[in-house]
């Protein structure tokens, strides 16, 4: 089944074809690698779609539904939660807060003026879980802040997930930590993603981890869909390998 | 809470038996800071909670202050409740609509904005004669407390400063409590953890969900009600009211005792606004070029204490636990 499916979406900054006339479709249960080099119109592409950016044309369908003119709000509400890839956080609330937030919103428990947030058990331990799910129940207390970058990245996903989303957009969700954090990272993350059976598209350079833990690939260059399939299929597919791969896989 | 609550209760007993402690006049500039408190606390759940700094909130303290003043001229109106609702009606209808065109701005912008709107209502009440008397202002008499019940042992015999210096000192302070309360629970809500989501980071708030302008609006419009009421609080401590209280000078203080305090804690401007009211006066009385000494002592403030009093207080109690 399509959960989501854009129709020759397109984006421009000036001269630059950012999302030229892009039909991509994401399809219930997978996780979606979508790999591509700087520039290539990723983040564009998910900036739009989830609501950021405004597309210059095309359409953007989510189970069905014409979300193309839809606010963030209303796509929130739909299913559609993101991270970011420069990490978004609420720097002076604790781990604990960050989490409870997203909670307190998809319950619409936000517009409460006059309940206090702390006493509110179930919110406090459900964010209590997802923050063990993502290892930093430790840190509960500690304000955002205050984190590693590794730990800050988790959280990051970890208040995309809160929101309980069925289509969870990960923009970079391992870059700017070293190379040996990017494992276990990537571990914590989708074996949350598959156990909650969340779809989710990863976007993401290191090319081990695309083809170590998405079920499909969709190539981008210069704003256009380059390839799309399986990582076999996708590491056999020599337009890939000379455009993009290059040398960062060993064949 | 019940390590706070150790702090507390010490302070609300002392707030109580002020009126035996000090001289009447002391008492009434208590009651002056105290009112000043609730405009800064309002105040501060933009700025603190928000993120949003308002150079304007004169407008919300002045139409709380003409509320009661218009009730007195057109309608010989003398019920003190009657004063605050009328001061929590008219503030959250002008801020509404305020807010409703501040918030679509933020940082600079809705500074400007807010202090613009802001000067339209000062010139107005400083223009309409025939509504205001212009700067000579509007007379409110000491009105009835609690429909009578509130009525003091001396009877008649009870002179104006018996009256300020003490049971009005009460209700004062009563509504303080109050405020203080409401306020602490809005902070602590949902909602207010909403507003601070907002201020840290406001493109991820909209992506968890909360619509930013919506909620910044409650807030400003909260907020207002907040400054609103001590206003109304104020003009019958004052007696009369002129366009002056409409003027943005007097955000500017809003704003310099909310900071003197310590914005980034809940009873940072508490304690600025019971400070700046006591600085002020003392100045006043000790020179003419008052001024130029406040401004003196404020620059000194603010450049050896950036996180106002409460928070270099607490800088420094954490160093010394931190030694010990």
């Amino acid at each position: 089944m399509r959960l989501l499916e854009t129709q020759r979406l397109k984006k421009y900054f000036g001269d630059t074809h950012a999302v030229d006339e892009v039909d991509f479709s994401v399809t219930q249960g997978e996780v979606l690698a979508l790999i591509g080099a700087n520039g290539a119109g990723k983040t564009t592409l998910v900036n739009v779609v989830s609501g950021l950016l405004p597309p210059d044309g095309g359409k953007i369908h989510f189970q069905g539904i014409d979300v193309t003119h839809q606010s963030i709000h209303q796509r929130i509400e739909a299913g559609i939660a993101r991270s970011f890839q420069l990490v978004n956080l609420f720097d002076q609330l604790t781990c604990l807060d960050n989490i409870a937030l997203p909670i307190f919103s998809r319950e619409k428990k936000t517009r409460r003026l006059m309940a206090l947030a702390d006493k509110d058990r179930a919110v406090r331990e459900e964010a209590m879980e997802v923050l063990q799910q993502f290892g930093l129940a430790p840190k509960a207390a500690m304000v955002a802040g205050g984190l590693a970058q590794g730990e800050r990245k988790l959280l990051d996903v970890a208040v995309a997930y809160a929101l309980r989303p069925r289509l969870l957009f990960l923009d970079e969700p391992t870059s700017g930590v070293s190379t040996r954090e990017k494992a276990p990272i990537m571990d914590i993350i989708t074996s949350i993603v598959r156990s909650g059976k969340i779809t989710a598209v990863v976007i993401e350079h290191d090319m081990d981890v695309v083809f170590t833990y998405s079920d499909r690939i969709v190539v981008m260059h210069e704003g256009k869909i380059l390839a799309d399939g399986s990582p076999d299929e996708i590491r056999r597919n020599e337009q890939v390998t000379t455009t993009l791969l290059g040398t960062t896989v060993a064949p | 809470m019940t390590r706070n609550l150790r702090y507390l209760i010490p302070i609300a007993l002392l707030l109580v038996i002020l009126p035996y402690a000090l001289p009447p006049y002391q008492t009434i500039l208590f009651s002056y800071g105290l009112i000043f408190a609730i405009a800064a606390l309002g105040f501060n759940l933009l700025l603190g909670y928000t993120g949003l700094l308002s150079f304007g909130h004169s407008a919300y303290f002045g139409v709380g202050a003409y509320a009661p003043a218009f009730l007195v001229k057109y309608f010989g109106a003398g019920s003190m409740e009657l004063f605050l609702l009328a001061g929590i009606f008219f503030t959250a209808v002008v801020s509404a609509v305020f807010g409703f065109i501040c918030v679509r701005y933020t940082r600079i912008f809705f500074a400007i904005l807010a202090l613009a709107l802001s000067q339209v209502l000062w010139s107005l009440a400083l223009k309409l004669f025939w509504l205001t008397n212009g700067t000579d202002g509007l007379r409110v008499p000491t009105p009835t407390l609690l429909g009578g019940l509130a009525s003091d042992v001396l009877g008649s015999a009870e002179t104006k400063l018996d009256f300020l210096s003490h049971r009005y000192y009460y209700y004062v302070l009563a509504v303080f409590f109050l405020c203080v309360a409401v306020m602490w629970v809005i902070v602590n809500s949902p909602f207010g953890k909403a507003l601070q989501a907002i201020r840290d980071n406001e493109t991820r708030a909209e992506f968890v969900g909360v619509q930013v302008r919506r909620y910044r609006w409650i807030a400003f419009l909260v907020s207002g009600v907040f400054t609103g009421l001590a206003g109304s609080l104020w003009v019958v401590l004052n007696g009369l009211v002129t366009p002056d209280i409409l003027y943005w000078t007097f955000s500017g203080e809003i704003v310099f005792l909310t900071v003197l305090g310590g914005f980034r804690t809940f009873a940072g401007p508490i304690l600025g606004a019971v400070v700046f009211n006591f600085l002020k006066a003392y100045a006043v009385g000790f020179t003419v070029y008052w001024q130029f000494l406040l401004g003196a002592v404020l620059v000194v403030i603010v450049l050896s204490m950036p996180t106002g009093i409460l928070g270099t207080a607490n800088t420094i109690w954490l160093r010394l636990r931190r030694a010990a």
